[in-house]
């Protein structure tokens, strides 16, 4: 119907008012992971989701112009190499993954040792990961239109 | 006998692995048979009346259902997530080169 | 606590992670990066792994705690004798392979994503070596395959994709059904540690879930390790990955993730003896079946591949048997057939490298332009259908005497005829390939470059020499103690409590 790509005004409307609380919220439960339920791999997943979200509505060039390719794929080696330094931190403490960070209070943000910045990391890892796997399923399938 | 249920679903997805000719029925089918085993994990973990194993502000660590199944669960859905997206991309790949999901007629290699 | 020996444990998994990672995102920016990252990443674990034998022999096994958690809570790694035999072979042969596909993979695009793949699979098989949580074990498998699937797709040619695609199904049905027991032996023991696991799957024996699990493990476990009735994904899989993954998989892969996990979880933790004799039928039927498929076939890797299957059969013939000589047999045979089946897929990646093609009908007399590839793969070849010097005889007459001395004298006389057929087609191969006359087509053909010849020309003399691990000296060490932890797996769980501090 319509030039530009993407689906109708009413979905695109929606999608911008949602896009940025559905990533506000895989946020918060990324950081309140040790909290209560949800952590790294959920919270990654709502992020990459919220992204996702914006590719089916306004089309992959959006999406992709909010984070490309390239960048999506080096935050996602660094998710990576920032949980094994975590886990190699651990030495310095006697083990591997030790805690090497104190308790803190119970049921506030800085408490539960490492596990939040686990959590941060793991969630730039799943994030970017499922969201490139996404891209790349859907540009294959454009390519085979052609 | 609820575990005799997800052995039911776990046959279900064998079935159609083994039986269907469609890749991305045989994709499905092996997610089927992933769920049933996440559930049977679940009912491992679960006691009657038990809570959720989340410590809360003023609840004792009482009475609640076993948390390491549903640990190990995730673990399984993550690796379930990657070999579901590897399959699917290799479907789509296959689909470029040989036009069909039908399994019967991509045979390149013999025996 | 804090000293060298207990560190070194997780570095077998965490060092290729790091390093897999590191290349995804240095490999882009700067080219000869990661060549020189992999390189060295595998040099330093094949030295851990060397410096681990001295460790764990003049000492108890090693237990890490990871995160400092007490065992049972928490997940464990043990390093005893047979961990070691298998870091050994898994970590040395990776060396030679990363050497060998400096100049080899120069062929395909994206050589940052095989390396990082390649690491990947190499954790993943050196963890489940070294895991002692059942989970855990299950992690690294799963780590270990998916990375291989996308290895097996590399070339995203059509058969590339078929075969790594009928490859998937069959591992994800193999990882799955391993879920399964595991979740049931979980219900059954409320516990994850291999050790523990052990000690109340002795105290409450005489269950019949046992065995089941046992089968869900047997079926799982010889998916991975393409043992008989399961072996039909393998000729299509390892053949179409390019040589040096081919030779990383049929070397490794099957072993590490098959065999090993069999042995160790039939052996240590359920103590299934009962299915001993189960795994010598399979394991004589795979060895007859994938000889005689071999023999018809014209391309070079297909045809190694079954061989792959039947090689995979004589070692759990000598598994099976369940005799410390039976054991010894197999585990070195595990040994050799890594050696010499490395080094003729890397043969065949040379020849593919060369001249562009692996039909055996259109190659010949390349025994003129390629000297080394042609006597490194004669010495494969002695090697494998088990002819004096070399070190596939010693291992196949150990398997041999070890059944004629536990009365099986029918099992002895198919381990002959498998290795009389297994000399008939390697003779094909070298009368195909290397002798006769010369095509006109491949008169320009020149020898591979240094780097591939340096570790055919290691493989090489690694199966001459391998012989002498038979002699008390060498082997007391090494063999004989990876042996010994096999028949005293009952004890696992007493040895692991022990030397927990």
């Amino acid at each position: 119907m319509n030039k530009e790509p993407g689906m109708t005004l009413i979905v695109k409307t929606v999608t911008r008012l949602t896009v940025g609380i559905i990533l506000m919220y895989g946020i918060y439960i990324v950081l309140h992971g040790h909290l209560s339920p949800g952590g790294g791999f959920a919270g990654g997943v709502i992020i990459a989701l919220s992204f996702v979200h914006l590719m089916l509505a306004y089309g992959k060039e959006a999406a992709l112009k909010k984070i490309s390719l390239p960048v999506a794929s080096v935050l996602e080696s660094i998710g990576a190499i920032m949980f094994i330094s975590i886990a190699f931190l651990g030495l310095l403490g006697g083990y591997f993954f030790f805690h090497t960070l104190g308790t803190g209070e119970p049921f506030s943000l800085f408490s539960a040792y490492t596990v939040l910045f686990s959590n941060i990391s793991i969630s730039l890892k799943v994030g970017c990961g499922l969201f490139l796997v996404l891209v790349s399923i859907a540009l294959a399938g454009k390519e085979k239109k052609k | 006998m609820t575990y005799f249920l997800c052995m039911i679903i776990f046959a279900v997805g064998l079935y159609a692995v083994v039986a269907k000719r469609n890749m991305i029925k045989i994709i499905i089918g092996i997610m089927v048979m992933e769920y049933a085993l996440n559930m049977l994990f679940v009912l491992f973990g679960y006691r009657q009346g038990g809570r959720s194993p989340i410590l809360e502000r003023f609840q004792e660590i009482k009475n609640i259902v076993d948390p390491l199944p549903q640990a190990l669960i995730l673990t399984a859905i993550v690796i379930g997530l990657a070999t579901t997206a590897l399959m699917v991309a290799l479907a789509v790949r296959i689909y470029e080169k040989y036009g069909t999901f039908d399994i019967t007629k991509i045979r390149k290699l013999r025996g | 606590m804090t000293d060298m020996n207990y560190t070194m444990i997780p570095l077998f998994v965490a060092l290729p992670l790091t390093v897999s990672f590191l290349i995804m995102l240095l490999g882009n920016r700067v080219r000869w990066i990661s060549d020189i990252l992999c390189t060295l990443c595998t040099f330093v674990l094949c030295l851990l792994s060397f410096y681990a034998i001295g460790v764990v022999n003049g000492h108890a096994p090693l237990i890490y705690k990871v995160g400092g958690w007490f065992p049972p809570v928490g997940i464990c790694l043990v390093l005893d004798s047979l961990s070691c035999f298998m870091l050994v072979i898994v970590n040395s042969i990776t060396l030679i392979v990363t050497i060998y596909s400096i100049n080899y993979m120069e062929r395909y695009t994206a050589k940052n994503k095989f390396y990082a793949l390649f690491l990947l699979m190499l954790a993943g098989m050196n963890g489940v070596i070294v895991t002692g949580d059942m989970f855990n074990l299950f992690v690294f498998l799963e780590i270990g395959s998916i990375a291989s699937y996308g290895l097996v797709a590399f070339g995203t040619e059509e058969e590339e994709l078929e075969a790594s695609f009928k490859y998937m199904i069959m591992g994800s049905i193999a990882g799955l059904f391993i879920l399964l027991g595991i979740g049931l032996l979980y219900s059954y023991t409320s516990t994850l540690n291999m050790a523990d696991m052990a000690q109340v799957v002795s105290e409450k024996s005489g269950s019949k879930l046992i065995g089941f699990v046992s089968v869900l493990f047997l079926v799982g476990f010889g998916l991975k390790g393409a043992l008989f009735p399961f072996h039909w994904w393998l000729p299509d899989a390892h053949p179409s990955a390019p040589a040096p993954i081919s030779a990383m998989l049929s070397g490794l892969l099957i072993k590490a993730l098959g065999v090993y996990a069999l042995i160790r979880v039939f052996f240590s933790v359920l103590d299934a003896t009962s299915l001993l004799p189960v795994l010598m039928v399979l394991g004589t039927m795979s060895m007859v079946i994938g000889v005689f498929l071999a023999v018809g076939q014209w391309d070079f890797k297909r045809l190694l591949a079954y061989h792959s299957i039947s090689q995979v059969g004589y070692i759990m013939l000598g598994i099976g048997l369940g005799t410390p000589l039976g054991i010894m047999g197999g585990l070195f045979h595990l040994f050799n057939h890594s050696m010499f089946k490395s080094l003729l897929f890397l043969n065949s990646g040379a020849v593919d490298y060369a001249t562009g093609t692996r039909n055996l009908k259109e190659l010949g007399g390349l025994r003129e332009r390629m000297p080394i590839s042609a006597s490194t793969s004669m010495v494969a070849s002695m090697s494998i259908a088990g002819l004096p010097p070399f070190n596939g005889f010693w291992s196949k007459l150990i398997i041999i005497i070890a059944c004629v001395n536990a009365g099986r004298p029918v099992y002895a006389a198919w381990a002959v005829l498998a290795s009389i057929m297994t000399l008939a087609s390697f003779m094909k191969v070298q009368k195909y390939v290397f002798f006769g006359e010369l095509k006109e087509k491949f008169k320009a053909i020149r020898e591979v470059p240094f780097a591939m010849q340096f570790s055919m020309v290691l493989l090489a003399l690694i199966c001459f020499l391998g012989g002498l691990l038979l002699v008390p000296a060498v082997s007391g060490d090494f063999l004989q103690s990876a042996v010994d932890v096999i028949t005293n797996g009952k004890e696992y769980a007493k040895i692991v409590f022990q030397s927990l501090r």
